[in-house]
């Protein structure tokens, strides 16, 4: 959709940029797919569109460091598409995709494969993560150095855990050569094998086999051993564990370059919901019901406080959705034998505002967080710094609104905060300059759709 | 009193009244069932559906004579000779069975919380005969009316659950039944099958505790109750040998001495003789494994009853 740009000023809202420290009420002005200006008093070029955002907020387009877009392969579960509009519509302006598509992006050919679909129908920025293994088998390294030329910013098993303790700390090795982060997901299978909850008090009640926190501090712990002995970079995914926090605590304290994320809904909800949410009614939940499915699991209160608490001091680096969408056949089926994962990318900055209210961070190191993964993986984004390409968000912290999971860009309506009022809102997402979704031109859509 | 409920997915919300209600009714059928012809036209024209996806004996036939006691039409499915050998969804299954005009559909299902889901997508009653390690509400209601009718008052007095705690939906089910009218619960078994996560279920009253050593856990019980112990099990590495796992905590004549002189014996069956229970003692004076047959008939047919609007 090339179309001739003009220049936009927002002005009046209240601009938060983490990168560079601004919190004020300002203008923020953008020509030709980047950030011309921000601040006050500069001069307006003649003929420039001018938005109001008084009273909202202007961040940086927010970067997902974790997301399953799922094509190609599993089309029927999303497309990069329906995932980048779902991105667009939560605010994200960069995606990072995980690997576990089919065929896996084990190779160049595979990594084009998604670039070029990208390029033909993405509407944010996405970047691809290869596999750490061929086939996500665990068995042998892919060709990093091919790969890491070829764009992929990072690599990743993730879905399934690097299980050889061996050929992970040969990936650590042989992935610094290119300097790109090795990403596991923490859980040691031999304690996962079947379960398909957290352990605790809930789980035995349920019957359900339960994974229990030990098997994320397992693997990370074992992850953070061979990070020192081989050096490298290293990220944790979706940490669920109170536990967890400490270590990547004492291992940045040792100087290791770790980085670290945390999901949403790990910093909000608890495996209570597994045995059935009763309030709100319009968000009831019977018990057993597997959109509260999820890996790693939902875990307990003592963790979450943890989990906010890392996140809060900057333990945790980073939000990342692990936006996981499936089809309402693989979610409407027995609990041990339903597909784990949320459809995140719409409801993150809604959940999260949460921890504003609580009191674990303020708005603008909300912001921080869930921009991030820019740092991460060292992307040219998330920042609102003069120069940089126009990834903006427009957004009303204090607006509620309910929760509806028909209504999701995203092919995935498999969310446990459907029918749920959550606050904070997603106006406007500007991506290289391209408006990429407004709240209103949707509303005026839909009333018109609704109307014919 | 009537029982306002639609399914029975789990007795762990039943109030005692409920509980009683239900016992109650099923002393009622207890009398039907000594008549010589004990059929009754209560749910004539009803069409009963058991659909099991495990295996079982007593637990199905027990479903489809209470139903057919009861005068109903009752079909049974089994998951080897239906659709779910070709890939079709328990949801459709179900659909299936509601479209064919299914009043009630009584489901044995190997993953724990499948009865919820058939709840969900069905207009019709749901009765669970047992799902995973979760519940099976009707095998807990015969083992209170039987121990009821063995003991009569309930509170105050001890039941020890002896055995795979873990994987039981039986103890599951029991505890919650016998919490909620009075009694002590003590679950009893080696520590790999009776995690300490049991301690701290919710609900359970202050009535429940955790015992590893079977002599002190059966000390005074007025009850005993031994559960299945599965080969399996040794596989899973929960387990080094059957044989220890009989010396352990094996319910024979010896160890039954320490509860109290008129402790009584339960199984939910079926039994592995000389593992978890001696034959001296299924087979002794205070054994009431067969009776508990013979009243879970009685239970099936109170539910039923009482899911149909019986009061």
């Amino acid at each position: 959709m090339p179309k001739e740009m003009r220049d936009l000023l927002i002005h009046g809202g209240r601009v938060i940029d983490p990168g560079s420290e601004r919190d004020q009420v300002c203008d923020l002005l953008i020509r030709n797919g980047r950030i011309e200006d921000v601040g006050k008093g500069f001069a307006i070029p003649d003929g420039a569109e001018q938005m109001d955002a008084t009273g909202l907020v202007v961040a940086p387009g927010f970067v997902d460091p974790h997301c399953h877009l799922r094509e190609p392969g599993y089309e029927y579960k999303e497309t990069i598409a329906t995932g980048t509009a779902a991105a667009a519509a939560g605010g994200f302006t960069t995606v990072c995709t995980m690997a576990n598509t089919n065929p896996p992006v084990d190779s160049k050919t595979a990594l084009e494969t998604v670039q070029e679909i990208s390029s033909e129908t993405a509407i944010v920025n996405v970047y691809p993560l290869a596999s750490i293994t061929m086939g996500l088998r665990g068995e042998q390294l892919v060709q990093m150095g091919e790969l890491s030329q070829a764009g992929a910013i990072g690599f990743s098993d993730d879905g399934v855990p690097v299980s050889s303790s061996r050929l992970m700390r040969h990936a650590l090795e042989y992935a610094q050569m290119f300097d790109r982060p090795i990403c596991n997901h923490c859980e040691d299978p031999s304690l996962t094998d079947g379960t398909s909850m957290n352990e605790g008090a809930i789980s035995t009640k349920l019957g359900l086999p339960g994974t229990p926190v030990q098997a994320e501090e397992i693997m990370l712990a074992r992850d953070l051993a061979l990070a020192d002995l081989a050096g490298g970079r290293y990220h944790a995914l979706h940490l669920s564990a109170a536990r967890s926090v400490d270590l990547i605590r004492v291992a940045k304290d040792r100087g290791l370059r770790v980085t670290a994320e945390v999901t949403p809904h790990h910093l909000t909800m608890t495996d209570e919901t597994v045995a059935g949410r009763w309030e709100p009614v319009s968000a009831a939940l019977r018990p057993y019901d597997p959109v509260t499915k999820v890996n790693p699991p939902l875990r307990t209160e003592a963790d979450i406080e943890n989990l906010r608490a890392g996140l809060a001091d900057g333990t945790i680096d980073c939000i990342g959705t692990d936006h996981a969408p499936h089809a309402d056949h693989e979610k409407r089926v027995e609990y041990a034998v339903a597909a784990a994962g949320f459809s995140g990318l719409e409801t993150a900055f809604a959940v999260s505002t949460e921890l504003v209210r609580d009191g674990v961070l303020g708005l603008p190191a909300l912001i921080a967080r869930l921009t991030a993964g820019a740092r991460v993986f060292r992307l040219p984004h998330g920042t609102l710094a003069k120069g940089a390409a126009a990834d903006v968000a427009l957004l009303d912290p204090d607006l509620e609104w309910v929760v509806d999971a028909a209504g999701f860009k995203s092919r995935g309506k498999n969310t446990p905060f459907h029918g749920q009022t959550v606050i904070g809102r997603v106006l406007m997402t500007i991506c290289g300059g391209n408006v990429v979704f407004d709240l209103n031109q949707e509303r005026i859509e839909t009333a018109g759709a609704l109307g014919s | 009193m009537p029982l306002h409920r639609k399914h029975l997915l789990d007795i762990d919300d039943f109030s005692r009244d409920e509980i009683t209600t239900v016992l109650d009714t099923a002393e009622s059928m207890s009398e039907i069932l000594a008549r010589p012809i004990s059929r009754v036209p209560t749910l004539r024209g009803k069409t009963i559906v058991n659909v099991f996806y495990e295996a079982s004996t007593r637990t199905r036939v027990s479903f489809e004579l209470a139903g057919k006691y009861l005068s109903a039409d009752v079909i049974n499915i089994t998951a080897s000779g239906s659709s779910t050998q070709k890939g079709e969804s328990l949801v459709d299954t179900m659909r299936t069975i509601q479209a064919l005009g299914a009043d009630m559909v009584v489901m044995r299902h190997h993953e724990s919380g499948a009865p919820y889901l058939a709840a969900a997508e069905l207009d019709c009653s749901v009765i669970n005969a047992g799902d995973g390690w979760h519940a099976h509400p009707t095998q807990a209601l015969l083992d209170l009316f039987t121990v009821r009718k063995e003991l009569g008052e309930l509170e105050g007095k001890k039941l020890v659950i002896v055995g795979d705690i873990l994987h039981s939906r039986v103890a599951r089910s029991n505890i919650w039944g016998f919490t909620r009218m009075g009694m002590r619960v003590v679950l009893c078994g080696p520590a790999t099958l009776l995690p300490s996560t049991f301690q701290n279920l919710p609900d359970a009253n202050g009535l429940l505790s955790l015992e590893l050593d079977a002599d002190a856990a059966i000390e005074g019980a007025d009850v005993v109750m031994a559960l299945r112990i599965q080969k399996e099990r040794m596989q899973a590495g929960l387990l080094p040998d059957l044989r220890e796992y009989a010396a352990l905590y094996g319910v024979n004549r010896a160890r039954l001495e320490k509860a109290s002189p008129t402790a009584i014996v339960m199984h939910p069956g079926p039994m592995n003789q000389g593992i978890e229970i001696s034959p001296e003692v299924a087979y002794g004076s205070s054994s009431l494994i067969e009776k508990q047959v013979a009243n879970g008939l009685a239970i099936r047919m109170s539910i039923f009853y009482l899911l149909a609007g019986g009061r």
